[in-house]
């Protein structure tokens, strides 16, 4: 049904006298055509009463014609052109001196206690839409989201018995899912306008959100007798139902009040490499009982400039395994991703993503990062995944207790997947559980230095114990460059590199 | 700079066991009928299922071959993480390598207390303090 008919005149005059407004006799008559719920309000009013004075079904008729001329005008436009007026104007005013011209106060609505009266108008449009374009955001598209006080639900349920009621006296039904819902009726009429002001279009999957929440104060008490309101009401049955709350629910004297609108925006995620420099680094911040231990992060360095430019709330960063404070990163880098929560920006360029990735590296030697870029949530799972599978390379530098010649380290160039069995180094067990790990060593390649140092490359299985297996840990690991050497050996610094060939280092 | 509360027991520089002329004939974890430290096990990262020490907990008793009997205490409150089994089936290690791989036992103390704990122990230099008047005393 789109439009009255009518059928529909003692319903529409029994919920006109108990204090319903226009738009929620039209949910109640099963109203279908967004654009009669569209038109402003004042002219709903008048053309309801107007039309529960016609006497007869071609009375009725002229609720039609208007609403046809007006399809008629705005033939395949989105029927959000509110501007109504000039078309309204052709809808008889009958005994316009009877006709109850009280419409100077606005009675609140006793079942959508003012949403689909004054928070549909265009006052409250624009109150939303300063609202986001003073928050700053950048977005295409919007959705809008509606939290509305639980006594809505309740009031929906007492009105609709008491229609139920009166439609049975005239030999009629009415099933609760034929009642236009509340918040449907809402967006048909605000997503328009949002729309029109905003200027980007409403869609259910967009990341940005603008949400309200409605609060109604003065009738707080009236859902006491349900728990858990929604629950309850499917539960309870009517005659419970119509002990406890009165019917038809009575007129309140407030409007609902807006008690925040407020927006935000999906994540952003970023991701790229990282090189660490210095030996002085955390990756997290290290904070222990409030107090900073060492300054600064690879964390922070990286997503300071972030925070900057995204403008976001918040941030979580994740990389592909990680290194210990004292140990440089070299190579390619690592890789990282970083989450930025409710970001006010969300477009870059890849030109735009240079430059922030060059100001990073512009304000700190301690690290760098490389391949900065803007990827989906799913790309973090990727990279995350394989990180057992990956082989690391490394360089120590090793000292040694007793003297050695460049023949006693030779050996070492030649052992191939060695297999370490390291019980859980003691300077990680009071935070892990102990156990031993079979890991494996699949190549190194020794330089000698001199008589108590040599830099030792080793390419190894993800998750072994460097440091360890070259002192040995306590003989914890097993076995270790102590052992092979027969001497007593100690790691002076560790980094982590990609091996572009055994004489380099680094790859730039 | 950090505190890493992890503890490891090993024989002190001046034990009897690490003096000239003294071999060890045998170790033993078994320290009572009913608690063998050879049993302590631990799970998960709080360590769950560890036999708790106090300060005089024996850790294991050491023979040597001339026929005394060392009891080696644990010394600090907490719980024992592992006891070393190597030095068994190797007890020269124990007096080669009395501070790296000879090491007795790990234990972990309470957080609440592994502070006062730390505080309660001697530096190197206030132990070699007690080794001096301990050499005058009985010289």
């Amino acid at each position: 049904m789109s439009s009255l008919t009518e059928k529909d005149k003692p319903i529409v005059q029994l919920l006109l006298n108990t204090g319903t407004c226009p738009r929620c006799i039209f949910r109640f008559c099963r109203v279908g055509s967004q654009t009669l719920y569209r038109h402003p309000y004042k002219d709903l009013t008048e053309f309801l009463k107007n039309n529960q004075q016609q006497e007869d079904a071609a009375g009725f008729g002229v609720v039609d014609p208007p609403c046809k001329r007006i399809r008629l005008e705005h033939t395949e436009e989105v029927p959000d052109d509110l501007n109504q007026n000039g078309v309204l104007k052709h809808v008889p005013l009958v005994n316009d001196d009877s006709a109850a011209v009280e419409n100077s106060t606005v009675e609140v609505c006793n079942v959508c206690l003012g949403i689909l009266q004054e928070f549909c108008e265009a006052d409250f449009v624009k109150r939303v839409c300063e609202k986001v374009k003073s928050a700053d955001y950048q977005f295409t598209s919007f959705v809008f989201s509606v939290s509305l006080p639980p006594q809505l639900s309740v009031r929906e349920r007492a009105a609709w018995l008491l229609v139920k009621q009166e439609m049975g006296k005239l030999g009629l039904s009415l099933a609760k899912d034929d009642i236009v819902q509340l918040k449907e009726a809402y967006k048909w009429i605000i997503h328009p306008q949002l729309s029109e002001e905003l200027g980007v279009p409403a869609d259910g999957k967009s990341l940005f959100e603008v949400s309200v929440v409605f609060a109604h104060p003065e009738t707080d008490e009236e859902c006491r007798f349900l728990m858990a309101v929604m629950k309850a009401l499917e539960k309870i049955k009517e005659e419970d139902f119509l002990k406890h709350f009165p019917c038809p629910p009575s007129s309140p004297k407030n409007l609902c009040v807006a008690l925040e609108i407020q927006c935000n925006n999906g994540a952003v995620f970023v991701a790229g490499r990282y090189n660490k420099y210095s030996r002085n680094l955390p990756q997290t911040p290290w904070i222990i009982d409030g107090e900073r231990k060492l300054e600064s992060s690879v964390e922070e360095l990286i997503s300071e400039h972030l925070m900057a430019e995204f403008k976001a709330d918040s941030f979580n960063f994740s990389s592909s395994g990680r290194e210990d404070v004292d140990v440089r990163t070299l190579g390619n880098g690592r890789p990282f991703a970083i989450e930025l929560v409710n970001p006010r920006r969300i477009h870059f360029t890849a030109e735009e993503m240079k430059e922030l990735q060059q100001t990073i590296n512009n304000s700190s030697d301690k690290i760098r990062v490389r391949d900065l870029q803007l990827v989906t949530r799913e790309a973090i799972g990727r990279m995350k995944e394989g990180e057992e599978e990956k082989t690391k390379t490394y360089s120590a530098l090793v000292w040694t207790d007793k003297a050695i010649q460049k023949e006693d380290i030779a050996f070492l160039d030649d052992i191939k997947e060695l297999k370490l069995d390291q019980k859980t180094p003691l300077r990680v067990l009071h935070r892990r559980p102990l156990a031993v790990r079979c890991r494996i060593i699949h190549t190194m390649k020794s330089e000698y230095i001199d008589e108590h140092h040599f830099r030792l490359h080793l390419k190894t299985q993800a998750g072994t114990y460097i440091k360890e297996f070259v002192h040995g840990d306590f003989g914890r690991t097993k076995p270790n460059i102590g052992s092979l050497l027969n001497r007593t050996a100690d790691i002076l610094e560790l980094d982590v590199e990609v091996i572009v060939d055994w004489a380099r280092n680094r790859c730039d | 700079m950090a505190h890493f509360r992890i503890c490891v027991i090993t024989l002190a520089e001046a034990h009897p066991l690490l003096q000239n002329g003294k071999t060890i004939k045998s170790i033993n974890y078994q320290i009572s009928p009913n608690c063998s430290r050879l049993q302590n096990k631990v799970s998960g990262k709080s360590k769950r299922g560890a036999q708790f020490l106090t300060e005089l907990a024996p850790l294991c008793r050491i023979s040597s071959t001339d026929g005394e009997e060392y009891t080696i205490y644990s010394c600090i409150r907490g719980r024992l993480i592992e006891v070393n089994e190597s030095i068994l089936s190797n007890p020269a290690i124990l007096q080669e390598k009395p501070s790296t791989e000879g090491y007795i036992a790990v234990v972990l103390p309470k957080f609440e207390e592994s502070k006062s704990i730390t505080q309660g122990l001697l530096t190197q230099k206030e132990y070699e303090e007690v080794l001096l008047k301990r050499h005058n005393n009985s010289a």
